[in-house]
């Protein structure tokens, strides 16, 4: 009697436990999928808001090319033709939009149209000038207004007073739809135009070339300090006090938060120096700086990866040690070196803080020529369109975060194809 | 101009190299010895001797240049008595002038004085750098060339010079810890001449708004950082709260649970999760976790703001998880295969060795993860300035919109910086505090994962 309770006791607590073991892997199996599911559902964040911005909105606009209105002859030269009076054409062209406008409505159209209207009809006729005296029908760039209306990114339903586009134009809108006067083509200003205070005409182009200017500081800075730094803690250091000391430094300013980076590139960089502001030179040597513990623990790595047998072969035949260390060691290292410092670049590119702190968040319109010239940095032009109160910048955004990805996603794949390469197993 | 010197250093050294190499082939050939090292060595020891002396001067050109000139430019500036110069505008003003002629007009005729002052003198100075580049670069080439002795032994010196080079090397990380150390306190330092620490660290006031120009009207500043520090305090524990369990079951799940593919897929993954730039999150919390907050905060009642505390904890956590799981999986995977034998050996399963074996056993290692972990998510910067608000409120509701140290930091120094403005000092005082904070987690992170580790090595 007393057997069979005991038993069932043993037979209903073994059941309990074994349901508390199948729980506890699921909940671990549950974490694990969270997580990951976050992952997915952060990149589809970031696609579903950022493919509309490769694509932008034209509108047919039909110019007339009238030589008195343009102030031009035909036998005008090229630096004349540059001065034509452009603006004109387009303010003809628009009153001419739609037949019969009053002049208020005329105000609303010029609304639709993009800053860079005049820019374009402009270089429609440098490049065909044959067509002076002609009606010519041009595909021009709406304004970003029109273009997240029809991306349907803006809503119609909400009242009138807060909407960007009135009613009115709304229905201008809904009529160059129906007439087929308006389409969506491939955005090519996002890849070729610098920032704008105007959605429609913002580009990567300029953060982009920043960024790259940037990772060559970096790149030129860090990389032969790195492996310097690494070969000597590696292979000539004695073991003394002040060696630990720089190794402890190079452990603990790997934690250091890259905003404490900043405020050095800040304090130091600028002011005590007095380097440009702005510029990808200081933006990249302190991302130098910050990388550079980084670089340094994967340069040790693959040098202590290099078996010692190769280094005592060559002093065997009378290399002294620099020679068996710059002449075998390194040049075998070399590939996971550069594996270390690819991985430390594509940190510094998607770091953002302490470019902001040296004054690389400026709004420049232009595309940088060279490492002293004032130029945003990718990450920081993300923030700035994430910043931004303008419903178009929020698609430039996420599709600039797609740019930052693919580069991210292109560098890590260099260093795992360089890794894969050339790592020698011995 | 430091483009094209580099160009005449590359020159230069180019051709010192040569020299050294053909001099001292001739002077071994007129002695009839041969030289006690390869000609190479020598050529290089004339090549470090003309590029030395010659990086000197770039360095020093590039760093005092400016300010020299600035200095001399603002001490002959025919000051107007009774009028107020801000001497940072002025000298913004001058060298605009002087850089672009065509905003001369309308300038006062001291100004343009000074701008062609400031031009002549920008003159001078690169023209004496071009010559003293070439001086120095001879110089170091003819002391060298004294040396191209066959008797000299060239390849000893210069492998003691690439020694110094390897030492100056792994001497930039010291000096990066100084240049810190010493930029944070030295403006600290101005900060707390102004505004007393006792003031700083424990008043509840945070409104920094002192008036940077003349005319400017602000309320008297006041600098009480509890706030901020509470914020910070509040972000962290919620980022904290989704990262921590979610990172340590993932990290037992990969480490005891799961087969040699999952882990080979998951990995990878998760690193993906950690390499993302942390302005995407900030981005993601702004666009898609801010508004979730905000709508089941209303759906239960809570008028939560559009920024708040839990939408930026939340994705910090998120960012955390990679970095807690990696790095707990690594120390739940050195705790010795003995121990979860014997555990499983006496009949306990696999939940229970986990439970009460492994997990106590690793206990040490997971919380130097955390320390870490911790240490990150303080200093963590663009979520928080995305997501999070810059209002300082001292408060414990995570739907409230609260502020950190980091985004103090950023708000301080974005716009206007006036280095005689505590406005703009408090942003290093508030470094200052982050980087000690994170520097003593650290170490003491590190110390228990290096105790932790030898114990069981």
């Amino acid at each position: 009697m007393n057997n069979s309770i005991a038993k069932e006791k043993i037979v209903s607590l073994r059941k309990k436990r074994s349901l508390e073991d199948i729980r506890f892997k699921y909940y671990g199996f549950t974490a694990m999928c969270l997580s990951l599911a976050v992952l997915v559902f952060l990149l589809y964040t970031i696609f579903s808001k950022g493919y509309t911005a490769f694509q932008k909105t034209i509108v047919l606009l039909e110019v007339d090319y009238n030589q008195e209105v343009l102030k031009l002859t035909p036998e005008s030269s090229d630096e004349e033709m540059e001065k034509g009076k452009f603006f004109r054409v387009k303010k003809q062209a628009i009153e001419n939009f739609f037949p019969d406008l009053s002049k208020s409505d005329i105000k609303l159209i010029k609304k639709l149209f993009s800053i860079n209207v005049d820019n374009e009809i402009k270089d429609y006729f440098l490049e065909n000038p044959e067509v002076i005296n002609t009606k010519q029908q041009i595909w021009v760039t709406a304004h970003s207004d029109v273009d997240q209306l029809l991306k349907g990114n803006s809503r119609r339903d909400v009242p009138e007073d807060r909407r960007k586009l009135n009613d009115i134009q709304l229905s201008y809108v809904d009529q160059l739809v129906e007439e087929n006067r308006v389409k969506q083509v491939f955005n090519n200003f996002f890849f070729t135009k610098a920032d704008s205070r105007h959605p429609e005409i913002a580009g990567v182009a300029g953060s982009f070339m920043g960024s790259l200017f940037t990772l060559f500081t970096v790149f030129i800075l860090s990389f032969p300090i790195a492996i310097g730094a690494s070969v000597y803690l590696e292979e000539f250091a004695p073991k003394n006090r002040i060696t630990e000391l720089i190794e402890v430094n190079i452990s603990n300013l790997a934690a250091v938060p890259s905003i404490v980076f900043g405020l050095l590139g800040l304090g130091v960089l600028l002011n005590v120096f007095g380097l440009p502001r702005s510029t990808p030179l200081v933006g990249g040597s302190v991302l130098a700086l910050m990388t550079l513990p980084t670089i340094i623990i994967a340069c040790r790595a693959s040098l202590k990866a290099v078996p010692p047998s190769i280094k005592e072969g060559a002093l065997a035949v009378g290399a002294t040690k620099t020679q068996a260390v710059f002449h075998h060691v390194v040049p075998l290292a070399l590939p996971g070196t550069l594996t270390g410092t690819i991985i430390g670049l594509a940190q510094a590119l998607g770091e953002t803080a302490p470019l902001i702190m040296i004054g690389m968040i400026a709004f420049i319109p232009n595309i940088p020529t060279g490492l002293t010239e004032p130029s945003a940095a990718l990450p920081v032009q993300i923030y700035l369109w994430v910043e931004s109160a303008e419903r178009g910048f929020q698609e430039k955004s996420a599709a600039a975060i797609m740019v930052i990805l693919i580069f991210l996603f292109m560098m890590n794949a260099i260093a795992v194809f360089l890794r894969n390469r050339f790592e020698r197993k011995w | 101009m430091f483009f094209w010197s580099l160009v005449l250093i590359a020159v230069g050294i180019f051709s010192s190299f040569i020299y050294g190499r053909s001099r001292i082939k001739l002077n071994s050939k007129k002695q009839g010895t041969k030289s006690k090292s390869l000609p190479n060595y020598y050529a290089q020891y004339v090549l470090m001797w003309c590029l030395f002396p010659a990086l000197i001067v770039y360095f020093s050109w590039a760093i005092f240049q400016e300010q020299i000139i600035q200095n001399i430019v603002i001490s002959n500036f025919e000051f107007i008595e009774g009028a107020v110069y801000n001497e940072g505008l002025l000298l913004a003003e001058i060298r605009n002038v002087a850089n672009n002629p065509s905003f001369a007009d309308g300038k006062s005729i001291e100004i343009i004085n000074a701008a062609s002052h400031y031009s002549s003198l920008k003159q001078i100075s690169q023209i004496s750098f071009y010559t003293s580049i070439i001086i120095m670069m001879l110089l170091g080439a003819l002391y060298a060339s004294q040396k191209l002795k066959p008797e000299f032994h060239a390849q000893h010196t210069i492998e003691k010079y690439i020694q110094y080079i390897l030492i100056f090397c792994s001497s930039v990380a010291i000096f990066t810890t100084l240049g810190i150390v010493f930029s944070l306190i030295f403006e600290s330092l101005r900060f707390f001449a102004e505004v007393s620490i006792s003031e700083f660290l424990f008043s509840t006031e945070w409104y920094p708004f002192i008036p940077i120009r003349e005319g400017q009207t602000a309320a008297e500043g006041s600098f009480g950082a509890v706030p901020i520090f509470a914020g910070t305090f509040l972000v962290m524990v919620v980022a904290m709260c989704v990262a921590a369990p979610l990172g340590l079951l993932t990290a037992i799940y990969l480490a005891e649970y799961a087969s040699q593919r999952v882990r080979k897929t998951v990995k990878p993954l998760l690193e993906i999760l950690a390499g993302i730039p942390t302005i995407v999150y900030g981005f993601f919390a702004f666009v898609s976790v801010a508004p979730f907050v905000k709508a089941f905060g209303q759906s239960i009642g809570i008028d939560a703001s559009p920024t708040s505390a839990l939408a930026a904890g939340m994705v910090m956590g998120v960012m955390i998880i990679p970095f807690i799981s990696s790095l707990s999986d690594d120390v739940i995977n050195s705790v010795p295969q003995s121990l979860r034998e014997a555990s499983l050996g006496i009949g306990a399963n696999k939940a229970e060795t986990i439970k009460k074996v492994i997990l106590p056993a690793a206990l040490p290692g997971i919380v130097g993860a955390f320390l870490l972990a911790i240490s990150r998510a303080i200093g963590e910067t663009m979520i928080v300035v995305v997501a999070a608000g810059t209002a300082p409120n001292l408060t414990g509701n995570p739907f409230e919109n609260v502020t950190t140290v980091t985004v103090q930091i950023v708000v301080a120094l974005i716009g206007d910086q006036e280095f005689d403005n505590p406005r703009t000092l408090s942003a290093f005082a508030l470094g200052l505090v982050l980087f000690v904070i994170t520097l003593f987690l650290n170490i003491i992170a590190l110390q228990i994962v290096k105790r932790y580790r030898e114990r069981y090595e």
